[in-house]
């Protein structure tokens, strides 16, 4: 057997975040988790050493807390042993109407879901580019492909994650590392529930978990979760700004 | 992408009754409850009719509390969290020899709600009922406490089969039984009267770990009784061990018609002479037939089917309910007949007791099912049996009270900060 895949996962106690740490743990690999709360995290690192993980690392961390990114990044890579998968995956869900309404709201979900996560994929570029070698994932989201009434403080940030993830990866053409923006639609998490949303746009967090798993492991570029986003979201794109304003979403 | 015009939120699997359905999702064990009334734990929503409902407040989605805290391959002991599945669990555990004590017909339920339950499998007459089997169990009550139970406990012993009313089950530590391997041989043994039946019983339950039989619930007169007895028991397969199998889903709900006694009378009887034979299944198909087919709840269409089980101390208990079930035109796609053995659980209200239980599923035409069902439930209260909570959605207070005799005794145990639609209804 080849030796374990070296991962490391910021916002490893997010819904989707365990759901790919699950996936990870199946195939035995050697995790290094960064997560706010040391309580969830070390709840977390338990479940993913009972599925076969071997969990090296454990770092509670505000990841606003810029300074930190480079630090945390070494530490885990000297951790592991070296970096084969960076999952960039924690965020915030801000509710959009107390978020338009007060600007500090926006701006504190701005820092976490955009301006951590873009110094964040820098930091670990630096050491992958370093290395030569790496797959660096992001989880953006449908919500930045095009700003919606119900959505929109959200979905600006993950449109600029997108935007900037696009531009690393273009940077880092001939380094060695591979970007993957990750765009899941609605997950069955705790972050959406209690909204009312169409069950049948609600994807399992384990089929999702696994897509994610499969397409860091084969270093795809762009990925829709589940598949079905990426056509949905081409026609909503494509759609007139009179029609698109008309719809409601 | 609201829906307007449906009710919303989480189902029973029976999806009666129906309505709107607040429901807030818990992502950690000690996340606050939240306020507006009484809660109620809801995990997979595998039960049919009301318990796993709430009246007046919002439901604790529970499914993410689904992370494993400890297993021990040598001992077989297994701590995780409560919305664990028992799926997950045996996806885990097959591999290292081991499996849940206890498996339902699907796979598909949480380990809270097999506890809240007591859930009851094809081995009950060698190994009884879930709650045998736990060691340890986490509770959170409304009153901001935090116990772990202990068989021997009054707690735990009316958490166990507690329907969720004691509090917020958090986590589940139980004890695995080892197996030699994934699969079952397995033995199919048509039967033509219940005494056959009853005949076959005798010969399988020293001999079979894994017993039930289906009954053709239409079959009348000389016919009543018949149907097949299937029985097992686990063996070593070829090298590593069955792979957990993708449910496909139906489609959409059925149209009406499909539903129609003639269909069922077709249905029953193609079934009925299906060759049943072979040799070797996996535990996945041997243990969770109801899942070879995804959401087949649906295929009782918008006004969703009842789940008539109940247990009877003997045979003669299950004819007249057939007689019945049969005679009331209240078709029946699945019934499913299994004796319990005698092994008791420490359940305050747990449900299964010596004798036999039978299990009837009745799509719901209104007035005359509700009769129907009615009338079962004095055959069972003549016969001085029980009707299980986990499957009902409209049995009396009386029925209810006349089957649970501990039931005072577990009352005084509920957690006021907790009720369900159908302790409302019960209990008023």
């Amino acid at each position: 057997m080849s030796s374990p895949r070296r991962v490391l996962i910021l916002g490893a106690t997010s819904g989707i975040a365990q759901a790919v740490a699950r996936a990870y743990a199946a195939s035995l690999a050697r995790l290094a988790l960064v997560a706010r709360s040391r309580e969830h995290l070390a709840t977390v690192a338990a479940d993913l050493a009972v599925r076969g993980a071997e969990v090296v690392l454990q770092r509670s961390a505000d990841l606003c807390e810029l300074e930190r990114h480079r630090a945390l990044v070494g530490e885990a890579e000297a951790a592991l042993g070296g970096l084969d998968v960076v999952l960039i995956a924690h965020g915030v869900l801000p509710d959009q109407r107390a978020a338009q309404e007060d600007p500090r709201r926006a701006v504190a979900s701005w820092d976490v879901n955009f301006v951590s996560a873009a110094t964040l994929m820098e930091a670990a570029a630096e050491r992958m580019a370093a290395a030569g070698h790496g797959t660096l994932g992001v989880l953006s989201s449908v919500a930045g492909d095009r700003g919606r009434a119900d959505n929109y403080v959200y979905g600006s940030a993950k449109a600029a994650l997108t935007a900037y993830a696009s531009g690393l990866g273009h940077r880092l053409r001939a380094s060695g590392v591979t970007v993957v923006t990750i765009k899941p639609g609605p997950v069955d998490t705790p972050m959406i529930a209690g909204r009312a949303l169409n069950p049948r746009l609600v994807a399992d967090v384990d089929v999702v978990g696994g897509r994610i798993h499969r397409a860091l492991e084969r270093g795809e570029r762009v990925v829709y979760v589940p598949g079905k986003w990426r056509w949905i979201m081409a026609v909503l794109r494509a759609l007139p700004v009179r029609l698109f304003e008309r719809l409601k979403l | 992408m609201e829906q307007p015009g449906q009710a919303t939120g989480p189902e029973s699997w029976g999806r009666y009754p129906r309505g709107d359905q607040p429901a807030v999702g818990l992502a950690w064990a000690d996340d606050p409850l939240p306020n507006g009334g009484p809660v109620l734990a809801y995990g997979m929503g595998r039960s049919y009719g009301d318990s796993c409902l709430n009246a007046d407040g919002p439901l604790l989605l529970t499914r993410s509390l689904r992370r494993f805290i400890a297993f021990d391959a040598d001992t077989g002991v297994l701590r995780a969290e409560a919305g664990t599945s028992l799926g997950e669990v045996t996806e885990l555990v097959l591999a290292r020899g081991w499996l849940p004590p206890v498996l339902p017909g699907t796979q598909f339920v949480t380990l809270g709600g097999a506890v809240a339950n007591d859930i009851h499998g094809k081995n009950h007459h060698r190994a009884g009922s879930f709650g045998r089997h736990l060691r340890a169990l986490g509770l959170r009550r409304s009153d901001g406490s935090v116990h772990t139970l202990r068989p021997g406990e009054a707690l735990f012993d009316a958490t166990v089969a507690g329907l969720g009313l004691t509090g917020l089950i958090t986590w589940v530590e139980l004890q695995l039984e080892r197996v030699p391997g994934g699969w079952v041989k397995t033995e199919a043994i048509r039967f033509r009267s219940l005494e056959e039946a009853d005949a076959v019983d005798e010969l399988s339950r020293d001999t079979h770990a894994y017993t039930v039989a289906w009954i053709d619930g239409l079959a009348r007169g000389r016919r009543l009784g018949r149907g097949v007895y299937f029985r097992g028991n686990l063996v070593e397969g070829p090298g590593r061990p069955p792979r957990r199998p993708v449910p496909r889903n139906v489609p959409g709900e059925a149209p009406g018609f499909l539903l129609s006694p003639l269909a069922l009378r077709a249905f029953n009887a193609l079934y009925d002479h299906l060759p049943r034979w072979r040799s070797r299944t996996s535990v996945w198909k041997f243990f969770h037939p109801l899942d070879a087919l995804g959401g087949w709840n649906r295929l009782y269409g918008r006004r969703g089917f009842f789940q008539h089980q109940s247990v009877v101390p003997d045979i003669e208990g299950v004819r007249a309910l057939l007689a019945v079930s049969s005679t009331t035109g209240q078709g029946s796609f699945l019934s499913v007949l299994k004796r319990f053995g005698s092994l008791s659980s420490p359940g305050m209200l747990s449900f299964p007791r010596p004798g036999w239980t039978l299990a009837l599923d009745v799509p719901n035409r209104g007035e005359g099912t509700l009769a129907c069902l009615e009338q079962m439930d004095a055959v069972v209260r003549t016969y001085g049996g029980a009707v299980y909570p986990a499957k009902d959605a409209r049995m009396s207070a009386e029925t209810f009270r006349l089957g649970f005799p501990r039931l005072d005794e577990f009352s005084a145990h509920v957690d006021p900060g907790f009720r369900s639609r159908f302790w409302a209804r019960v209990m008023g």
